[in-house]
């Protein structure tokens, strides 16, 4: 205080109380690791200590690398973006997303040839199930989300990310919750609900994780010089709110011990049914649509340089599609023990779910009015609209297969896996891309090495997807018939395993459909690599753009 | 008009965002979820449900563990089909001590509701080590590793009291001898078999996976695997009982 000339350089509250928190929370897990009932619970708290030290350490060395003053908030009178999170994330996403797109081939391979199980339980089809759709949906989508909202946010608000190191915790806290959860899932621990496999530990890092996440995102709303909210502002906000509640609604666990990795979920059947699917939809809901919408309200009217097609509709789309998704889980439960009313009030929201839905379709692929010609010249305008189209097409396929008598023959068969992959494959990985291939070139300010390699990837992809998601309707509608079809003698025509042998081709066509969109994602990889690593500024610097209105 | 404007107050103002956004999907979640916990007609009430013995919490684990749900449903609907391959539909009471629920969403293998005493051991054995050995057409990886693995039951009584803290009606006798029970029913004519019959009944004691001396994960799941679905009697259950 005394020095007037330079200000002292002092530890922040934030840096201080992180470093104390990180070093009680290594210690606590060496004693966990030393006490620990099984070895692979041991070597999850042993990876915690070992994060957490590093923690330490990248913090302090971070305080001895800093100015003494804390990055400006403006610098000449335009905000001073905080991107290197949004870059971490950015480059997060596309690592997890191949990954996980691999581990999606390697198990459609095992259920076509199950000698690839190699007699392995680490890597069986049913521990690595559970890897390949956390490694699509939350490591790839999530990381995705992560990057994008806090891009849009700083730009839509005109502000700073809020936060100097909570960002940071955010981006890398998610990526080592993916971590944990997914070696979890190689070294059997799980807590045996779809899309919420992690066990109690990770469940709770992940809490703290997301309302820092949150804060982080309320308060750099805070700092806006825009007096409206942006429209995917909106989404985003509902998307973390809803699934801060879904996680913690669905995960309420008891562990047996803390020094065990197990636990047991306080729900019991029917009731945990109803729970599970309550969050497991809206885990569509919110998670792969609303925060996928709100990529859809910036990215698409910022590539088309148009405005949203409707200003009314997109209140319409949100307020709707939030109120009705919620209502939608008990369609995973037709003709089950769940008690009928609730079976059909699952049944009435979900088709009514149809209209929001394509509400929303409408007002994305509208922005469009006028900017139709750059369909043909920007493929990765094209990416989006597409994903767009499929959305369209998945949110009238789910209405439809939500209604009870289409749901008797298309529950539990592959019909269910083909639907999940043309939103999947065809909305949220699309809209995903298109968003990259627009962040990279702004985030590295850097021109895109090649439209035509993304041409490439739409195609090579989209051929993929259109085999993935035929296959599977071919053999869900045929083993779906199959269980059911009687011979003239009134007698079960078909033993299980002959509709299972019947599905063979199907998975083959399937793993070629998942194996065509790999490449396309890989050709994407080598693209942003040599855009990143080229020496030549983009012209147009970027970050220099007004933010879409 | 007027009323675009209002929604204003919500672009304007994050927290009341937050709250119209906690408002609005609150509604369709407690209006499906909070009945299912006080309406009776939820779960009906069927003689013969108890919770798990030990040893099938424990093969029930195994089961948890290798992501079987991710291929096999425990759910039969009651459709003519179903009910003729797999048996009588099932009903919310026979999953009531389930925590998690294994009802699954995939059959890309069958259902196994009712798989309990539909095959031998010996049959599990064979199936378990090498599915295709018994069924050549089955796509299903192979767990010859749980014979070879000892089950871990040294803290099975802790499992037993956080569900019974959940509300699974274990008896403090279940508790205290929970590590006990573990070795009688995956052992053949042992003297205490008399006393977990008392504590479990319809339990089913033997050596399941056939090595003879030692408790292994396969001992667990096919004790699991061998009394899924059987214990309500539906020679004597009457479906009409409880419309009311």
């Amino acid at each position: 205080m005394a020095n007037a000339l330079a200000p002292q350089k002092q530890m922040t509250f934030g840096e201080g109380g992180l470093v104390l928190t990180f070093i009680a929370l290594a210690a606590l897990c060496i004693v966990i690791a030393a006490k620990a009932y099984t070895p692979e619970y041991a070597f999850h708290a042993y990876l915690f200590t070992a994060a957490s030290i590093a923690a330490v350490f990248a913090i302090i060395n971070r305080y001895y690398d800093r100015p003494a003053e804390r990055a400006p908030l403006t610098i000449d009178g335009k905000p001073n973006y905080n991107m290197g999170p949004v870059k971490f994330a950015t480059v997060a996403a596309m690592f997890w997303g191949i990954a996980g797109f691999t581990v999606g081939l390697i198990i459609a391979l095992q259920l076509a040839f199950p000698a690839l199980n190699f007699d392995l339980q680490w890597i069986s089809f049913g521990r690595l199930r559970p890897l390949h759709t956390s490694a699509v949906i939350f490591a790839f989508g999530g990381n995705v989300l992560l990057a994008t909202s806090f891009y849009v946010v700083q730009r839509t608000s005109r502000a700073r990310l809020a936060g100097d190191l909570a960002p940071w915790f955010v981006i890398l806290g998610y990526n080592f919750f993916i971590l944990i959860a997914g070696t979890g899932y190689l070294l059997g621990i799980t807590q045996g609900k779809e899309y919420a496999e992690p066990e109690w530990y990770s469940d709770l890092w992940l809490t703290v994780v997301w309302v820092t996440y949150l804060l982080v995102f309320l308060a750099t709303l805070w700092r806006r010089t825009e007096p409206h909210i942006y429209v995917a502002n909106w989404f985003y906000l509902a998307f973390i709110v809803t699934i801060a509640v879904l996680h913690l609604g669905n995960n309420a666990t008891v562990p047996v011990s803390i020094f065990s990795s197990k636990s047991y979920i306080v729900w019991s059947g029917v009731q945990d049914a109803m729970v599970q699917w309550w969050y497991g939809h809206n885990a569509v809901g919110f998670f792969l649509t609303a925060g996928f919408l709100a990529i859809m309200y910036y990215f698409i009217p910022k590539r088309a340089e148009r405005p949203v097609y409707s200003y009314r509709l997109s209140i319409i789309h949100f307020w709707a599609l939030i109120f009705l998704y919620i209502w939608a889980g008990p369609h995973h439960l037709h003709y089950t023990a769940l008690p009928d009313w609730a079976q059909t009030l699952g049944m009435t929201f979900s088709i009514m779910l149809w209209m929001p839905s394509w509400g929303g379709m409408i007002n994305g692929i509208m922005t469009l009015s006028g900017a139709w010609d750059k369909l043909r010249t920007d493929p990765v305008l094209r990416l989006m609209v597409v994903s767009v189209a499929f959305y369209g097409m998945s949110t009238f396929e789910g209405p439809m297969m939500s209604i009870k008598i289409v749901n008797s023959l298309s529950h539990y068969t592959d019909w269910t896996i083909g639907h999940v992959h043309s939103g999947a494959l065809g909305w949220v990985a699309y809209i995903s891309f298109g968003a990259i291939y627009c962040l990279v070139p702004w985030l590295w300010n850097r021109p895109l090495y090649s439209l035509k390699l993304v041409n490439w990837h739409f195609w090579v992809s989209t051929v993929g997807i259109v085999l993935y998601i035929t296959a599977m309707w071919v053999s869900g509608i045929l083993q779906g018939l199959m269980w059911r079809a009687y011979t003239s003698l009134g007698f079960l025509e078909y033993s299980f395993v002959e509709t299972v042998e019947a599905m063979h081709p199907f998975y083959v066509i399937r793993a070629l459909g998942g194996f065509l969109f790999l490449c396309g994602a890989l050709i994407m990889v080598w693209n942003l690599w040599k855009t990143v690593n080229s020496a030549e500024k983009a012209e147009t610097a970027g970050l220099a753009l007004a933010p879409a209105e | 008009m007027s009323l675009w404007q209002k929604h204003a107050i919500f672009e304007k103002n994050s927290i009341v965002l937050v709250i119209g956004i906690l408002v609005v999907i609150a509604i369709g979640g407690l209006v499906e979820i909070a009945p299912l916990f006080y309406l009776k007609n939820t779960i009906e009430k069927v003689d013969g449900v108890r919770p798990y013995t030990p040893l099938e919490l424990a093969g029930r684990n195994i089961y948890v563990r290798e992501g079987c749900y991710l291929c096999h449903s425990q759910m039969i609907r009651p459709l003519r089909d179903e009910v003729e391959r797999y048996g009588h539909y099932s009903l919310a009471a026979e999953s009531m001590y389930d925590h998690p629920f294994q009802w699954g969403s995939k059959r890309t293998g069958p259902d196994l509701a009712r798989v309990g005493g539909k095959y031998s051991d010996d049959w599990h054995r064979d199936h378990l080590r090498d599915p295709r050995s018994v069924v050549p057409g089955s796509v299903m990886p192979t767990y010859g590793f749980l014979f070879k693995t000892d089950l871990d039951f040294q803290h099975v009584a802790e499992d037993l009291k956080v569900l019974r803290l959940e509300g699974v009606p274990y008896s403090q006798e279940m508790i205290d001898n929970a590590a006990k029970d573990v070795a009688t029913q995956a052992s053949a004519d042992s003297p205490d078999a008399a006393d977990l019959a008392k504590r479990y009944p319809k339990v089913q004691a033997r050596e399941f996976a056939g090595n003879s001396g030692r408790v292994s994960e396969a001992d667990a799941l096919i004790a699991y695997l061998q009394m899924m679905g059987t214990q309500v009697d539906f020679s004597i259950y009457d479906d009409k009982a409880n419309i009311r």
